[in-house]
């Protein structure tokens, strides 16, 4: 039974220093950004990141007046060589999984890149992943 | 229940026979005893003699708080001071504030519409009614009081404030029924949560809240937090009180507003003309069951419209729609008449949104430009920016289905938009006009 990794999302909107503004509250909390993925439109922006104390954020950034909420995500193990990426997307295209997005942590764990991935059928990539030997990391081993 | 059967449930035939015959001798009162009222027909080329049919009110001279003001204390009375046997005073924010007399059929009258709304709710003679509106100046207190007497309920006059000890009360006496403001009925419910009391110990079961505007959201957090039914009443010291209108349980959509003692009429805010019913407007009143000091065609600056369509419940009086705002927020776009609380309702109950907002409009190239800037609730329900833009135009779409005028929304973080406590929050306009 993989157990999700927990990705905060974070509502921004587009103004200046925003971003900024949601870094330094990190810093102010002492939470370790594990990594940082932002998507944004010409109006507002979302930023998803994962933390050590995913709770701990959550109710950091609530506090601070952040719309933020907890999503479940996969930390998928890359190997740190040429096509590692492409073994494990090629995987879930063959399964006709839907990628909504991809980002990767800032350090690799045990040698290898993490890739965060979030899929529209998470159980089912988790299940064929495993079966081609694609090591998922849990939440107890990032968390 | 009705408490006055033959009155709530007369033909619309007999109740405008009722109402010229009384709008005729209200007419005749103000022209040969109310000086002002009097110069104000004169000047408006209009005698008492004129009003022949209902419809003939719109030739009579509108009447404004600024008159109520300007004579005070007793100069739009209508009967000797001798004859008055109460007086209550309504707050003015600047100044004086308007003083209005009673004679004893005035506050007979103002009992009877007040035991009618209760009664309509379903308030009986076996009910404990917990009266947690301010006694005193202000006719939210003493007015539903007395309509409870009248009624023949048990009456607690507790008054505001003191919440431990209303609570306490609540309990220990059994109170059915709470009638106070919607804003003190909230207090109330966070505070009998907050202190863990079991809500199975209150035998409250319907509550009478008004003197304020509210909402439908605030409606059911009422209803949530003190496990009753709450339901509109609508008044103004100008007219009498508390209980000119009152929503009925069966339909629980619209008050009934007792046209034996008022006329109703919804005016255009800009121009006065009168509109018909369906249409948002001003709610112009004509109290004509009154003797101390009638108001003719006073202009309430509250917005509303007239139900179309006669009620479930068998009254024939008419319903006003539940208070819309104030006159003084609407804002004119593009030609179009535009209300805040029409966003409000245009975005309650969307996943993921608060219900507050602002209007910001802007004249972009002589064009006007409306924004609606929406709170997100502290959950975020999409993490794709994708769905986020989705339903950023759901908002959009249903606010300009309600509005019938393009708009554009932004979304805004939790508690980033200025909390409306007082009128006109709810807008920014930019616009500069000359
Ligand atoms: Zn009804």
């Amino acid at each position: 039974m993989y157990n999700y990794v927990k990705q905060i999302s974070a509502f921004l909107p587009n103004k200046q220093g925003t971003l900024t503004g949601f870094t330094q509250l990190l810093a102010d909390n002492s939470l370790d950004l594990m990594a940082l993925s932002l998507a944004d439109t010409t109006n507002f922006g979302i930023a998803r990141a994962i933390f050590k104390e995913y709770d701990k954020a959550l109710a950091v950034l609530q506090q601070a007046g952040y719309t933020a909420s907890i999503t479940p995500v996969l930390a998928v193990g890359v190997p740190d060589c040429p096509g590692g990426l492409n073994k494990v997307l090629q995987i879930l295209n063959r399964e006709n999984l839907s990628i909504e997005y991809i980002y990767n942590f800032v350090h690799t764990v045990d040698d290898q890149a993490v890739l965060i991935c979030r899929v529209d059928d998470g159980d089912k990539a988790v299940d064929e992943l495993q079966k081609a030997g694609v090591k998922l990391f849990d939440r107890s081993e990032l968390q | 229940m009705y408490y006055n059967e033959h009155m709530e449930t007369a033909s619309r035939d007999e109740l405008e026979r009722i109402q010229l015959e009384r709008l005729q001798a209200t007419v005749r009162r103000m022209y040969d005893n109310v000086g002002f009222y009097r110069r104000r027909m004169e000047e408006q080329g209009v005698v008492p003699e004129d009003i022949k049919t209902l419809s003939d009110i719109t030739k009579l001279p509108f009447m404004s708080k600024i008159d109520l003001r300007d004579n005070y204390p007793f100069g739009t009375f209508a009967v000797q001071k001798t004859e008055i046997v109460r007086l209550h005073a309504s707050s003015g924010t600047t100044g004086k504030p308007i003083v209005a007399g009673y004679t004893r059929h005035d506050l007979e009258m103002w009992s009877d519409c007040v035991a009618r709304g209760l009664s309509a709710v379903g308030v009986t003679a076996d009910d404990i009614v917990q009266v947690a509106y301010g006694y005193g100046l202000f006719t939210g207190g003493m007015g539903v009081h007395y309509g409870i007497e009248r009624l023949g309920a048990t009456v607690l006059p507790i008054s505001a404030g003191n919440t431990k000890k209303q609570i306490m009360m609540m309990q220990d006496l059994g109170t059915t029924v709470l009638a106070c403001t919607p804003s003190y009925a909230l207090v109330l419910g966070e505070a009998i949560r907050d202190m863990g009391i079991d809500p199975e110990t209150i035998k409250l079961r319907v509550g009478v809240f008004g003197a304020e505007p509210w909402t439908e959201g605030i409606r059911k957090e009422i209803e949530a937090l003190l496990h009753i039914k709450a339901y509109d009443i609508y008044g103004l010291t100008e007219s009498v009180g508390p209980g000119v209108a009152m929503e009925c349980k069966e339909a629980c959509d619209g008050l009934h507003i007792w046209e034996d003692c008022f006329i109703p009429e919804i005016v255009d805010p800009d121009t006065g003309e009168p509109l018909p019913d369906g249409q948002i407007g001003e709610l112009v009143i004509t109290t004509i069951n009154k003797e101390g000091m009638p108001t003719v065609r006073f202009r309430t600056h509250d917005l509303t419209y007239i139900h179309k369509e006669p009620c479930v419940c068998g009254r024939t009086h008419r319903r006003l729609h539940r208070l819309m705002g104030r006159t003084d927020d609407m804002l004119i776009i593009r030609g179009v008449n535009v209300f805040p609380s029409q966003v409000e309702s245009a975005i309650v109950g969307i996943e993921g949104i608060a219900p507050r907002y602002l209007l910001v409009v802007d004249r972009v190239h002589n064009l006007d430009t409306l924004e609606v800037q929406v709170e997100l609730l502290p959950t975020l329900v999409y993490d794709e920016v994708r769905k986020m833009e989705a339903l950023r135009a759901k908002v959009q779409k249903s606010i300009e289905q309600v509005l019938g005028l393009s708009v554009s929304v932004r979304l805004m973080p939790p508690n980033s938009i200025e909390r409306a406590e007082g009128k006109s929050k709810h807008i920014k306009d930019n616009r500069k006009l000359d």
